[in-house]
């Protein structure tokens, strides 16, 4: 019996979300009885370190094809990982590629899947795990009555912790399918952490008044090592690029800490932030929905708040 | 091009999320239901924009009862030629999923499309579901697509950036933000829109994997602590100290 986790990489080094699987998987591997196997496919760099954060093994195909992403070879690959390790839980990332595995693989493995989860299954009930629903709204159970289940495991619901050892790596031989996708090129923004993946955000909205304003939000979020976001209308006016655009038909994050400037906190802003840990507002209007839902509130104008926050941030890291 | 769009019903933004005393059934009475904004937004409203630019069709196809007719017609009003339900409650991803792809399969799409996500399950799974049945490409959370004679050119939103690729033959694609403009059904469509056919078939039988045994709403906040907006160094402090995020 194995719990197979992909393990994710990017640019040859693994992600920090294929740390939080991996620690994952071994506390589900533990409840199951079960080996915790983590599974590299392409040729990143120290994959051994997958030990130390709970995988009793670590196995890599290591053919640089499998650099490139096409859901429909990775999944092909992982199934037969699967059908080798005998495993019976298969755990990804909640992340652009996990999700677009986690459906594939379970019609592949004819497993029950469920995406985003938040917490340990249970096993009282059959396998139960929660995720959260309506866009952060609500939390559901779900119930999987397959002997194999899929998961994908929410971003940031677990801290990975150094609990194991170094592991040697294993290659394993398996038959790679020709694509019929061809990866042309690959853009990302440098040197930020993707808003998916932040654990500090700071974000504003229609208060800023126009895109011009928007150095005090960059500087801010210099200071305390945050990425930016935004309310919807601000991205849909053309203020900020559509990626920035948080809520419930935006990015859904949970990030630690989630500061909030010149944003009312409608309904459908709400919903795809709070689930972060921690969130200040800062608003002028004592009215704002937003403080509801706030742990820390300013109420004040966010020209002369939100420049006093860089400063103190600033004081504070300087006398650390 | 015959291209299919999968639209799926969820309530509306602002709706009162409730259950039942027991928290195993979402309360549905008063709940305004919509079509899920991905699909209507995007996936349909580029589907349209192909259309009109090369030729061909766009069927919206849904998997649930006869009230759902209502948006079904909707996509019909939005410019779809045609629509098929398959008349059974949409009971987890992979049953929809299964109900799809055994239509999908009879009937040879070139491209179809879904949403990234409903906005009520978060799911993100029935696309890559029908494109592992019907063993096609998949491309996931895509934000612009452009055709060429024999390709199709898409960039798919990733964490951080986009990456752009080139897939040939038929495929499935999940659509995000920036795919297309949302658009608003004028007087002419919605009076086409009922006299286009909508063709209600038959579930076929699919084992369902996943159930929802029970709802919960998360942790409230426990109210909000007021900072005086001139000493933001006490804001610091608490975040550091009692907070213990920085
Ligand atoms: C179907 C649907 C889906 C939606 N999805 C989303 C979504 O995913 N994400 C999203 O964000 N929205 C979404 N919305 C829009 C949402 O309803 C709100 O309209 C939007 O979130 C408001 O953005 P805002 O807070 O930036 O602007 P506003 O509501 O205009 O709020 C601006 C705030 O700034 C404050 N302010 C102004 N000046 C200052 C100042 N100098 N100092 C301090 N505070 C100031 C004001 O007091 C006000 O509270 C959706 C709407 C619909 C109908």
């Amino acid at each position: 019996m194995a719990v197979l986790v992909y393990a994710e990489t990017q640019g040859n080094k693994v992600k920090k979300a294929a740390l939080e699987c991996v620690f994952y998987g071994k506390k589900v591997a533990d409840a199951e009885g079960a080996e915790c196997i983590a599974l590299v496919l392409g040729s990143a760099n120290g994959v051994e370190e997958l030990g130390n954060y709970g995988a009793d093994r670590v196995i890599q195909i290591s053919d640089a094809s499998l650099d490139q992403f096409d859901s429909m070879v990775h999944t092909s690959v992982i199934g037969q990982v699967v059908d080798a390790t005998s495993a019976q839980t298969v755990i990804l990332a909640h992340s652009s590629t996990g999700k677009s595995l986690l459906g594939r693989l379970s019609a592949k493995l004819s497993a029950g899947s469920v995406s985003g989860v938040i917490d340990v299954p249970s096993y009282e009930n059959g396998f139960t795990v929660k995720k959260s629903v309506f866009s952060g709204k609500a939390i559901a159970e779900f119930k999987v009555k397959t002997d194999k289940r899929v998961l994908t495991l929410s971003g940031n619901s677990f801290k990975p912790e150094e609990i194991g050892t170094r592991v040697d790596v294993e290659h394993m031989d398996v038959t790679i399918p020709t694509s019929s996708v061809k990866v042309i090129e690959v853009k990302r923004e440098e040197g930020t952490v993707p808003l998916p993946e932040a654990e500090l955000v700071v974000s504003a909205g229609r208060g800023m008044k126009g895109p011009e304003n928007w150095g005090i939000i960059e500087e801010l979020a210099n200071e305390l090592g945050a990425t930016t976001a935004c309310s919807r209308p601000v991205a849909d006016i053309g203020w900020r690029p559509h990626h920035e655009h948080v809520g419930q038909t935006g990015v859904a994050i949970k990030p630690n800490l989630y500061i909030a400037a010149g944003i009312s906190g409608a309904i459908q802003h709400l919903a795809g932030v709070n689930n972060s840990k921690v969130i200040v507002v800062i608003n002028k209007d004592s009215e704002a929905p937003f403080f509801k839902a706030a742990d820390y509130g300013v109420l004040g104008d966010l020209f002369e708040v939100v420049p006093k926050l860089t400063e103190a941030v600033k004081k504070f890291k300087a006398g650390l | 091009m015959k291209l299919l769009v999968c639209i799926s019903k969820t309530p509306e933004t602002t709706a009162k999320i409730a259950f039942s005393d027991d928290k195993t059934a979402f309360i549905k009475d008063g709940v305004q239901f919509i079509m899920n904004p991905y699909d209507e937004w995007y996936a349909l409203v580029r589907a349209l924009e192909l259309k009109e630019a090369n030729g061909g069709t766009v069927t919206v196809l849904n998997v649930g009862p006869s009230s759902n007719d209502i948006i079904i017609r909707k996509g019909l009003a939005l410019g779809a030629d045609d629509a098929v339900r398959i008349d059974t409650d949409p009971q987890s991803a992979y049953y929809t999923a299964a109900q799809i792809a055994e239509y999908a399969k009879e009937n040879g799409y070139d491209i179809i499309l879904f949403g990234k996500e409903t906005i009520d399950y978060n799911g993100s799974e029935v696309g890559a579901m029908v494109a592992e049945m019907l063993n096609l490409p998949f491309a996931s959370y895509v934000s612009k697509l452009e055709m060429t004679d024999d390709k199709a050119i898409v960039s798919r939103d990733i964490e951080g950036g986009v990456e752009v690729s080139e897939i040939t033959g038929a495929f499935v694609l999940s659509a995000a933000k920036g795919l297309a403009e949302q658009r608003i059904a004028n007087m002419k469509g919605i009076m086409m829109s009922k006299r286009k056919p909508l063709k209600v078939v038959p579930p076929s039988d699919v084992e369902n994997p996943v159930s929802v045994t029970g709802y919960s709403l998360p942790q409230g906040k426990l109210g909000v602590k007021m900072l005086d907006p001139e000493n933001m160094d006490e804001l610091v402090r608490l975040l550091h100290e009692e907070a213990k995020v920085i």
